[in-house]
């Protein structure tokens, strides 16, 4: 089982979902994320408008969903071609290996929880 | 009576009334997002507050009698104020006592600015009743009470003085006081309510303003006018002038450009004409804005720039108004009708309330700092915390699913 984190950019966000599902992921969930990464902060007027200053407030949005080992190329190629623009700041894919899945709804656990 | 006067100015009353909600979103939306309910309550609960003290004695210390530096306990209460408009009366003396009633809300609500995000609240509810006996209703009667800058023949429509010179000064001593914020926030939490306070204080001032000719009359019409064209002014040449340093208008600029005109164009809207207020409104927003910039510099934390945009704001205005004075309007000829001697009670009006206020307010501080129990601050876990749950136990928003 893998569990897969995906930062991309925040307009992206439907056409990742939808590549997704058609590469049969059965769920995920996303949450607006703020941080940096090569593409730097972004720049913000202070104060009364006298000053900016460079914060690392890039706006993402990070995705978690969980597949089995024999998806992963499926689910990566679904998530690079409905989010990559070709410029700083198109995020990352993390690839984790993790050791169960329990639904608890009815208890089971395993692959077919997923 | 005359029903038509009568009804403009409980109009204009609860326009200035709105004024102090509309201050508290404003402030509310400059801080950071975990003091947003305090900081709306500083002001809001001076409605509560002043609006007591006033009936009590606050309308009989500005407007009794009295001799030329206060009133007088007379009216205690509202005592011997007539209930029905005598033969010949505009409107009933009550009008007087709900309109003043508002002023005397908004201004102390003005000084938090500059002590919001850090200062104890249970002290707070001490120093308004304290504040407005002590500080507002006396320099209320200097100007309007038949005090010695009425009779010195000063120049203030609408409350410059009064409200925004005595809150400006008031907050420097405070902002001294309290002393700095532990952590400074960067952005404010909400722009949107910054501009949304900043539109409904806009609103609420056409009836600060026209209100203050006291009658529906064609002062109110130029004082409407030339209140809208400094805000407008004075907001636009601050966002002009962010935009030439920063390369980018902000609306927290132009919103506190508006009010920065709205507060110079107070006295002398009912001395100036249209393009004596496109002067004021361009000089407010140049001067206010360098303004800011310069107080930071100090180091003290007048956390949202009372002093910048009141004080001198107000300073500014005072002056401006025995400057470009029209003399069709005030009956007394401005500089630039060719004498300096109204430039100077101005600037011996706008002089003694900065002194008699920042020393007063100092003195008031530094008291209840010293009284076992009450302090100026917060401690430091609250701050750091948020004084929305510290104090209030409320949160703005809650954005858990919990309930």
């Amino acid at each position: 089982m893998l569990k897969i984190e995906a930062i991309f950019r925040p307009e992206r966000v439907s056409a990742v979902a939808e590549s997704l599902l058609a590469a049969g992921v059965t769920g995920f969930h996303y949450q607006n994320v703020t941080g940096q990464g090569q593409q730097k902060g972004v720049e913000v007027v202070t104060g009364r408008g006298g000053q900016t200053t460079t914060r690392s407030a890039s706006s993402k949005t990070l995705l978690v969903t969980v597949i089995s080992n024999d998806k992963k190329d499926a689910v990566v190629e679904a998530i690079v071609s409905a989010s990559r623009t070709g410029e700083i700041g198109d995020g990352k894919i993390f690839v984790t290996e993790i050791s169960d899945t329990i639904r608890v709804r009815t208890g089971e656990a395993g692959e077919s929880a997923i | 009576m005359d029903s038509g006067t009568t009804a403009w100015m409980l109009t204009a009353s609860a326009l200035v009334f709105f004024m102090t909600p509309g201050l508290a979103f404003f402030y509310g939306g400059l801080v950071r997002a975990k003091n947003l309910v305090n900081t709306i309550m500083y002001s809001f609960i001076s409605i509560c507050v002043v609006s007591i003290v006033w009936v009590l004695w606050g309308y009989s210390l500005a407007f009794g009698e009295g001799n030329n530096f206060v009133g007088d306990f007379s009216m205690v209460g509202l005592n011997g104020i007539a209930l029905f408009a005598a033969e010949g009366d505009a409107y009933p003396p009550l009008v007087d006592v709900i309109f003043q009633m508002m002023f005397a809300i908004i201004t102390p609500a003005l000084i938090t600015g500059a002590l919001v995000e850090r200062f104890k609240f249970s002290t707070y509810l001490i120093f308004l009743v304290i504040w407005s006996t002590v500080i507002y209703s006396p320099v209320t009667h200097w100007v309007w009470g038949g005090g010695w800058i009425s009779d010195m023949g000063a120049l203030d429509f609408a409350g410059g003085t009064v409200i925004h010179i005595n809150a400006g000064i008031a907050a420097v001593a405070a902002a001294m006081l309290v002393g700095k914020r532990r952590n400074p926030g960067l952005q404010p939490n909400n722009v949107p309510y910054v501009v949304l306070g900043a539109a409904i204080l806009w609103l609420g001032w056409f009836g600060f303003n026209a209100g203050s000719a006291l009658a529906a009359d064609s002062y109110a019409v130029n004082a409407f006018l030339v209140t809208n064209v400094a805000a407008a002014t004075a907001g636009l040449t601050w966002g002009l002038i962010s935009m030439i340093k920063t390369g980018k208008m902000g609306a927290v600029g132009v919103a506190t450009g508006a009010v920065a005109g709205l507060v110079a164009i107070t006295p002398a809207a009912g001395a100036v004409d249209a393009m004596g207020a496109l002067a004021i409104g361009f000089g407010a927003g140049l001067i206010c804005f360098f303004a800011v910039e310069l107080i930071h510099k100090t180091g003290m934390d007048d956390a949202l720039d009372v002093f910048a945009v009141h004080g001198i704001g107000g300073i500014w205005g005072c002056l401006a108004t025995g400057i470009f004075t029209v003399s069709a309007l005030a009956g007394v000829d401005g500089l630039l009708g060719g004498s300096a001697k109204q430039l100077g009670i101005q600037a011996i009006s706008a002089f003694g309330t900065l002194a008699y206020s920042g020393i007063a307010t100092f003195i008031i501080l530094f008291i209840l700092d010293k009284i076992p129990g009450l302090g100026l601050r917060e401690s430091e876990a609250d701050e750091d915390q948020g004084l929305d749950l510290a104090t209030h136990g409320e949160q703005g928003s809650v954005n858990d699913g919990a309930n």
